[in-house]
């Protein structure tokens, strides 16, 4: 017994078992099976990408990337821009495409002066990493007022600036749901979108199986190791958190897309800890991480967390309960998962 | 009853989840003996005290059967604490004292003598009572005198040397009233020689005041300077109880190893170099590591011989193989078959088909939540791009290479181990050192740095590390270059020993000079002795 719960990982088991009773509370309760099936299909999809990219950055050392943010701005600013020069014909994706060619570099460039900082401050990289995400969140508080986009379904009709939320209705919005999508009775399965994000999976997994990708995996496992097998540690740390950056990029286009908006201003803040928690749920600890992490982890956490919303609010129906409901399952995880780093072993 | 005995145990056995690791032990200890245990990794030391010290290890695993008497009255300890009251102590192999407290404030831990004053009158609270500072400083004087150890009392412990700490370790538990029984775990294995004799000095101090001591240990020359008694564990039994009197190294050894071993066995080669190639000239070489630093070593290495570099801890020795391979800064000119070596760079170095094994096994040395494969592999796949194939837009690992040649290395080194694709934190420090060895073969070097080899492991493993090394230089005309700090283990491979002293080479002796000279190189005092001879 005791070796079955060390395999699985105590977080992990406990999560599932709880997902599980919530499950079947859901039944109890009659709540609409099918449409809880298809939200968790769509919102396992919908992060996962963003809970990738923590795989670059705890396998290169830098423990889990709590300054997502900084990538999820660059794909934010990806997506404006492409929207902006009408870069969404259907050659592009209506705008999917050109957002993350657009992205890109933009992530890029800031993930490399991102691991410089990293760099500088070894040992001390998950505090850090959170408030360098607030900070550029804060930072784009004033970029979203005053950077000079025009497009008339992006700024506010009276006054300066972007919306608070964009919608993507008339572009790249939720093309990846509907691409080969198809339904089972009432459960809505987004083929395109899972077929996304598995193939990005595929990717960085291909990657850690490079040359690269082992070498970038040493300097983080054991930098005196890497050192004295003459790899680079600073080096590949950097890769790590360029790859990182960019994969955030990347994850809050594919977010953005499967939600129908854009979302600016204060939305980014809290992003990182869906995605930390997510992987260490799935397993991972601050050092280690598999893919199937990301991908046991993603759907427990999303799946968790839209069905208990439902189900709480059956409960307790008082009022405007289910926003706060929310914060407490999700805040709960994810306390849960960071005191229980330890993840499999 | 028998009072004569501190302690008895007796018949003790215990076994982990149906796996017998003590088969019905008989231990007896009298006042003011010292007695020690000796016994091969897993031999069942560690579970024995384990059981003597009431550790929750055993009482959570189902307990143990046998009985143990405590000056003659049955005992059942159940926990570290009551082990504690009954007046057992231990000195732990990693140090417990808190570095930036004084060697007083650290013997009395917990433990502190209070007086009261003014306001702990008013309030009657024992947590608001004055340190009594001189009362704790003359209790901790009076410790550190009757171990010899004539080091201030109010020094902090940061910054103290290693033999020092363990000093202030054993200070803090002769300090305990009560103390009868004094078990020390491995105490010498960080030690260096000359720390260790002091040691044991300190030792034969204290059972000469009466308290029973249990040593626990690897290094058999030790056990006949310091014992009286010697209990030998070999698979969770007992082997054999010795007077030191009846004994001698080679007995022990093979009694714990269960095989004939001679470890004195010196290769009678004096073969002549002069007609030698020079593999590696090493010309005024500094390297700046950390208490090992070296200032201005001058060598030359032949080709294909083991050239052994030995000294005391702290004098620089391992310094040397560290900067060359470009792990610490260093200066200074190192030719390789008189190619001019780049220093500071690792790659370079590695690039040149040079390789080492580090002394820091589990820090350096390995990565030690991976697989043995990826770990043998990793460093020739970076320096040299093999076990690679192409695959669309990136190189992608060559699982099936890599298989094969673990494989290969795991059954020419006879790693144990359940697979290629164990982890190398689950190995026994002897396996973990020979995929260290792996590793720096694959790189196929010409130069092999091996540092400490046999540093933390076993005898039987020693050995075969040992026994490995020469194979290599037979077989392969390997040039082994090995630092070691085990004087016995140089002579009993190497062509030729250079004894490190205060960062330069003392001198380089042939493994059959006289122990006189050795002794007076390791201690720096062979040049001032022979300067008029030398010169």
């Amino acid at each position: 017994m005791n070796k079955v719960v060390k395999k699985i990982g105590l977080p992990r088991l406990i999560i599932t078992l709880m997902f599980i009773s919530i499950c079947i509370a859901a039944v109890v309760l009659e709540l609409p099976l099918g449409m809880l099936t298809s939200d968790v299909i769509r919102r396992f999809g919908m992060f996962g990408v963003l809970a990738l990219a923590m795989v670059p950055s705890i396998q290169c050392g830098t423990g889990p990337n709590f300054a997502l943010p900084i990538g999820i701005i660059c794909g934010l600013l990806g997506s404006l821009i492409a929207i902006e020069l009408g870069l969404t014909s259907k050659v592009l994706g209506y705008g999917f495409i050109s957002s993350i060619l657009i992205s890109l570099p933009l992530a890029v460039l800031t993930g490399w002066a991102y691991g410089l900082l990293l760099n500088k401050i070894k040992g001390s990289e998950m505090l850090v990493a959170t408030y360098t995400g607030f900070s550029i969140v804060s930072f784009m508080q004033i970029g979203w007022v005053t950077l000079p986009f025009r497009h008339p379904e992006m700024i506010w009709p009276i006054g300066k600036g972007l919306r608070v939320t964009i919608s993507l209705d008339s572009t790249f919005g939720e093309i990846l749901n509907r691409f080969w999508r198809f339904e089972i009775g009432s459960v809505y399965v987004p083929t395109g979108l899972l077929l996304f994000f598995l193939g990005c999976c595929a990717a960085v997994w291909l990657f850690s199986r490079s040359k690269s990708g082992i070498e970038m995996y040493t300097a983080g496992a054991n930098p005196k190791f890497a050192a004295s097998s003459g790899i680079d540690v600073d080096k590949n740390r950097i890769i790590g958190t360029i790859l990182s950056t960019v994969i955030g990029a990347v994850g809050i286009i594919v977010y953005s897309l499967s939600f129908g908006y854009l979302q600016l201003y204060l939305a980014p803040l809290y992003m990182a800890f869906p995605a930390v928690a997510a992987v260490l749920i799935g397993g991972a600890s601050t050092r280690k991480v598999k893919i199937s992490h990301v991908l046991i982890g993603t759907f427990l956490f999303q799946g968790m967390l839209t069905v208990a919303v439902p189900v709480a609010n059956q409960m307790f129906p008082e009022g405007n309960l289910s926003e706060v409901l929310r914060q407490i399952v999700q805040n709960g995880i994810i306390l849960y998962a960071l005191t229980k780093v330890g993840g499999e072993a | 009853m028998e009072t004569e005995y501190v302690l008895q145990m007796k018949n003790i056995e215990k076994e982990y989840y149906g796996n017998k690791v003590l088969k019905g032990v008989n231990l007896s200890v009298k006042p003011g003996e010292i007695h020690a245990l000796i016994g091969e990794n897993g031999a069942g030391k560690s579970t024995l005290m384990n059981v003597l010290f009431g550790m929750p290890v055993i009482h959570s695993t189902g307990g143990f059967s046998g009985e143990v008497y405590i000056n003659g009255e049955k005992t059942d300890i159940k926990s570290p604490l009551q082990a504690m009251e009954t007046g057992i102590g231990m000195v732990h192999q990693e140090f417990m004292l808190i570095p930036e407290f004084t060697i007083t404030e650290n013997i009395k831990l917990n433990r502190e003598i209070i007086k009261d004053n003014l306001i702990s009158r008013l309030f009657k609270s024992k947590g608001l009572k004055t340190l009594d500072t001189r009362t704790m400083k003359r209790d901790a004087r009076k410790a550190l005198d009757r171990l010899g150890l004539g080091i201030e009392e109010w020094v902090t412990v940061a910054g103290l040397p290693v033999g020092h700490m363990q000093f202030v370790e054993i200070a803090r538990e002769i300090d305990k009233t009560g103390l009868k029984l004094l078990v020390f775990d491995e105490p010498t294995a960080v030690l260096a020689e000359s720390e260790a004799d002091t040691l044991i000095e300190g030792m034969k101090r204290l059972a000469a005041s009466g308290i029973a001591i249990l040593f626990i240990t690897h290094r058999l020359n030790e056990v006949l300077q310091a014992a009286d008694n010697i209990t030998v564990l070999r698979d969770g039994e007992l082997v054999a109880t010795r007077r030191k009197e009846d004994t001698n190294v080679a007995e022990l050894a093979e009694l714990m190893v269960g095989r004939k071993i001679d470890i004195n066995g010196k290769t009678e080669q004096e073969d002549d170099d002069t007609d030698k190639d020079v593999a590696l000239e090493i010309k005024n070489l500094h390297v700046d590591m950390p208490g090992e630093k070296a200032k201005g070593i001058n060598l030359d290495i032949y080709k294909g011989e083991i050239f052994g570099i030995g000294g005391l801890a702290g004098q620089g020795k391992v310094g040397i193989a560290n900067g060359i391979m470009g792990l610490y800064p260093s200066t200074g000119e190192v030719l390789l078959k008189g190619e001019k070596l780049e220093l500071n760079n690792t790659m370079g170095a590695l690039n040149k088909g040079l390789a080492f094994v580090s002394e820091d096994r589990r820090g350096v040395g390995l990565l030690l939540d991976s697989s043995i494969e990826l770990n043998i592999v990793v460093t020739t796949m970076h320096v040299k791009n093999k076990y690679l194939r192409k695959a669309g837009f990136f190189d992608q690992i060559d699982g099936r290479g890599i298989r094969e040649h673990a494989k290969k290395m795991i059954k020419d080194l006879d790693i144990r181990c359940t697979g290629p694709q164990q982890l190398t934190r689950q190995l026994s420090g002897g396996n973990q050192q020979k995929v260290c060895v792996a590793r720096a073969l694959t790189l196929d070097p010409g130069v092999l740095f091996v540092s400490e080899p046999t540093r933390g492991i076993d005898i039987g493993a020693k050995k075969l590390v040992l026994d490995f090394l020469v194979k290599l230089n037979k077989e392969l005309g390997m040039t082994i270059v090995m630092t070691s700090s085990e004087l016995v283990e140089l002579r009993s491979i190497c062509n030729r020993i250079a004894i490190i002293s205060g960062g330069k080479v003392e001198g380089i002796l042939r493994p059959g000079d006289s122990d006189r000279d050795f002794g007076l190189m390791m201690a720096g005092e062979y040049r001032k002795m022979h300067s008029k001879e030398a010169m």
